[in-house]
């Protein structure tokens, strides 16, 4: 199949950027998105022109470092699909697409669609752990954790750290994020000593990153590849409240 | 060069805990004076840095990626081993070391294998009090599943994505130590080169992946945890940016490479579907549990597999190995599926295809439990190949996926360069000629959580080494070379992209030492690589500068390393004169087609000196002694 893409270029953070225009053809409906993009980048290459960049790596949709706003949807019309797992006959020849980098305050252009988020790290710095220095642990078996709440926090754990959440609010929020981890963490007998201070330093960092508020418009659960719930930012919420009321 | 393993004496059970009381400790105040570096964020990366600077050693961690949390130990599906023996199913420690050298193809170091299989029982609780999300009976209690080469269930896992909340377990550990001032994490940063000083490893050089700059850093030792070199067959179930390049420079300045020929290609991948290609997409190990494997028994039969009745389809792991049957250790199972493709019987398009099938476990089991077990390999499967495998078989073929060779270690996890350790798959110490499957995470966490961190204590101890620091010549030597490398690769503005080599080399590797090698092979391998390198020096082409993000450039840089080290690697496929594990040389093979070792001839390791570009590289010998297994054919059926 044949099709147009619209795709930002820019240089670097303080650069100014632009979308570009570029034809490729003979795209194959097996491919995947990425793909198709290394066929436009080689296509490139020869012909002296410099190649877009975009981040991705493990291919598979769970190292989370793939990233890009298609036709204004994180990650694709897909749902619960990263980019790399994303395959073009999803498409239609003749199709244009539009492709551009996440866009938050808190997540800088680096180049082209690659875009720095260093601040989930830094969120994660301040408590998403619990603390258990190495050689400290009892028997694994020595908790037993009921199914429910080992599965509920399993389905938290299961956030890949891409930043779709944050591409689709409104508010470049990144309460899903961080609920996740909290609510990860918070749901296990192991996580309970650190669970009021984790919540309180998490949310802390995130509004000093430039995160902006929840509303509630659930555009996250719905971009997010893993499909974790925004029953998690309750969770979160409340967690916080119960800190902030006993002091932490 | 000279290869000291030092194993300690002693009987095995008891190597491991007198050696530990025979290290030399740094005391608690000391520790705050060394400086470590870390390089790689992966399972044993991370877990090295932290477990680290817990104790107090000042740790600068870098990784390329943009968070320590991509690390492509991510990616690990399946599971991680345990001699827990929770399942009371006869499980210990000896066990899991026995299986272990055996899957191998006695071609590990028995200590060390001992030593991994001791520490396994910690990783588990470790990861627990982490917070790691294990699959869990109803009872709350921890729950597991079988996989190749054993006859126990004693994989811990997590759904499909063990190595993920494995890593964010180890990435949660780091951070906190990041969070705390004891860790000083570089990312995007990419090592491009060893520093050594009076012979001993003392520093790196990185360029920046965002600016371009190129720095050095200076520390008391070293310890690389950077992953293994599959992406040297261009095609393989490893991420994008998966190299050997650290590993590699690391081999420039003098450290022995042991065993580079041992590879293992997974059996259980989405099959090639296109030239476009350019990944493979792995589908766990675990799905044998439930999955039969199956190829029509006629020649070029195509019919539609719903159409082939029973009795004319071969299963033919279980016909062969009737006691492993489906669970067969991978290399087997890899190379069954080869030769029943070879024979005419492959399926799917271009005939380089098996059927795994879950019909029997699905009306077995029903769809609903098949789902819980295996719900997001299922969607993964049909998200690529827009086929549901609840309704059809999976179709799959070998892809390469893990690589036992790497950086030779001793006991200690020390190269050949003092101060050097190699951690996870990035060293060559225990799989042997083989690696059984949800053994890579447990080695991973077993050297960075609990051996790293008591063997480098000691070599800090005795090596006593004077201060250095990045003024030095020998680090601004070592920048200058770097910067030199970066400024050619980008002034060639040659015709070809850096992928259209790597694909080229990539082909090369897997027709003439993937699967399967012979001698006129390997031959020929050698003398096209020089051809391929000397191409690529002068007509590829980098465009962009140096000086911003550049992934072409960072291929390239990649590219270039890959291209030496395949050559290394087919030396030592070549030289090898049997079949193991993961080698199989056409040659060496029993009348039913099962690889067929010699012991008396090639029961070492074998480590390799570099003697200069394009040169052969010097071979030396760690003979591997079998007190405690006794050597024998390894047999599955």
């Amino acid at each position: 199949m044949n099709l147009t893409l619209h795709i930002w270029r820019q240089e670097n953070t303080t650069a100014e950027g632009r979308f570009s225009t570029y034809r490729v053809e003979e795209i194959s409906p097996d491919m995947s998105f990425l793909e198709m993009l290394d066929v436009l980048n080689e296509r490139l290459i020869n012909k002296g022109e410099v190649p877009v960049e975009f981040e991705h790596d493990c291919r598979e949709g769970i190292c989370g470092t793939c990233s890009l706003m298609i036709n204004g949807v994180p990650h694709g019309p897909e749902k619960g699909t990263t980019t790399c797992q994303l395959h073009m006959r999803k498409f239609k020849d003749g199709d244009e697409i539009t492709i551009e980098p996440w866009r938050a305050k808190a997540f800088p252009v680096l180049k082209d669609l690659v875009v720095d988020r260093s601040a989930f790290d830094r969120i994660i710095q301040k408590g998403g752990y619990i603390s258990a220095n190495t050689g400290n642990a009892p028997d694994g078996n020595a908790i037993p954790i009921p199914k429910p709440d080992s599965d509920w926090a399993f389905e938290a754990a299961a956030c890949i750290g891409c930043g779709a959440c944050v591409a689709a609010c409104k508010n470049a929020s990144a309460s899903l994020f961080v609920a996740a981890k909290v609510t990860h963490l918070g749901l296990l007998p192991q996580g309970q000593p650190e669970r009021y201070l984790r919540v309180t330093a998490m949310v802390e960092q995130m509004d000093q990153e430039g995160f902006g508020s929840c509303t509630n418009t659930y555009d996250c659960e719905g971009a997010c590849p893993k499909q974790i719930s925004v029953r998690n930012i309750a969770r979160m919420n409340r967690d916080y409240l119960k800190a902030k009321i006993m002091g932490n | 060069m000279k290869l000291d393993s030092k194993i300690p004496s002693g009987p095995i059970e008891s190597k491991w805990s007198n050696h530990k009381f025979d290290l030399k400790l740094v005391n608690p105040a000391n520790k705050r004076k060394y400086t470590v570096i870390v390089v790689g964020t992966g399972l044993a990366g991370a877990a090295a840095a932290a477990a680290l600077a817990e104790l107090g050693y000042k740790v600068l961690c870098f990784t390329y990626h943009d968070s320590p949390r991509r690390a492509h130990s991510i990616a690990a599906q399946g599971g991680i081993n345990a001699a827990k023996n929770y399942q009371n199913d006869g499980d210990s420690v000896h066990r899991l070391f026995y299986d272990t050298i055996k899957g191998g193809d006695f071609r590990a170091r028995e200590a060390n294998v001992h030593r991994l299989a001791e520490v396994s029982l910690n990783i588990i609780d470790q990861c627990v009090a982490q917070g790691v999300p294990f699959a869990r009976e109803y009872s709350g209690y921890l729950s597991n599943r079988s996989f190749g080469g054993a006859q126990v269930s004693r994989t811990f896992y997590a759904r499909g994505q063990t190595g993920q909340q494995l890593l964010i377990g180890a990435y949660s550990a780091l951070s906190k130590m990041v969070g705390s001032g004891a860790v000083k994490l570089f990312t995007r940063k990419e090592m491009m080169d060893l520093v050594l000083v009076n012979g001993h490893a003392r520093g790196i050089v990185t360029r920046d992946l965002a600016t371009g700059k190129i720095e050095s850093f200076a520390a008391d030792a070293v310890c690389l945890a950077t992953g293994g070199y599959s992406n040297v067959f261009y095609l393989s179930t490893n991420a994008m940016a998966c190299n050997v390049t650290a590993a590699f420079r690391a081999y420039k300045k003098g450290a022995g490479f042991a065993n580079p020929c041992y590879t293992q290609i997974h059996p259980t991948c989405i099959p090639v579907s296109g030239d476009h290609q350019s990944k493979l997409t792995l589908m766990s190990e675990s799905l044998r549990n439930d999955g039969r494997i199956w190829v029509p028994k006629k020649q070029g039969d195509n019919r539609p597999p719903s159409q082939i009745p029973e009795d004319e389809r071969d299963y033919y792991l279980e016909r062969k190995y009737p006691s492993f049957g489906n669970l067969s250790p991978r290399d087997i199972a890899s190379r069954s599926a080869k030769e029943a493709c070879d024979d005419g019987r492959g399926v799917g398009p271009g005939g380089r295809g098996v059927y795994l099938d879950f019909a029997d476990a699905i009306s077995r089991l029903g769809e609903k439990a098949i789902s819980a077990r295996y719900g997001n390999l299922f969607d993964m499967y049909q998200q690529i190949t827009g086929e549901n495998p609840y309704k059809v078989p999976m179709r799959i073929y070998p892809a390469p996926h893990y690589t036992m060779g790497g950086l030779w270690v001793d006991y200690n996890l020390m190269s050949t360069i003092p101060g050097l350790h190699v951690l996870g798959e990035a060293n060559f110490s225990d799989h042997g000629a083989n690696r059984l499957g949800a053994s890579a995470l447990m080695q991973g966490l077993a050297d960075g959580y609990f051996v790293i961190p008591y063997t480098i204590g000691g070599y800090l101890a005795e090596a006593k080494q004077s201060a250095v620091n990045t003024d030095m010549t020998e680090f601004k030597l070592a920048v200058k070379q770097t910067e030199e490398q970066i400024a050619k690769l980008i002034s060639i503005k040659g015709k070809r992209s850096p992928t259209s080599f790597h694909r080229e080399l990539g082909l090369l590797m897997w027709d003439k030492c993937g699967m399967a090698r012979n001698e006129q092979g390997l031959k020929q391998a050698i003398d096209k690589i020089p051809a391929i390198r000397e191409e690529f020096w002068q007509n590829v082409n980098v465009l962009g500068d140096a000086a911003n993000v550049n992934q072409s450039l960072e291929l390239a840089g990649r590219v270039a390393d890959f291209l030496e080290f395949g050559e290394m690697m087919c030396h030592d496929a070549l030289h090898r004169n049997e079949s193991c594990g993961g080698h199989f040389r056409e040659e060496y093979q029993t009348e039913d087609g099962e690889a067929k070792r010699n012991d008396d001839e090639f029961a070492y390791a074998g480590v390799w000196e570099y003697t200069g570009l394009g040169k052969k590289p010097n071979l030396h010998k760690e003979p591997l002694v079998f007190e405690n297994v006794k050597l024998a054919t390894r047999s599955y059926k």
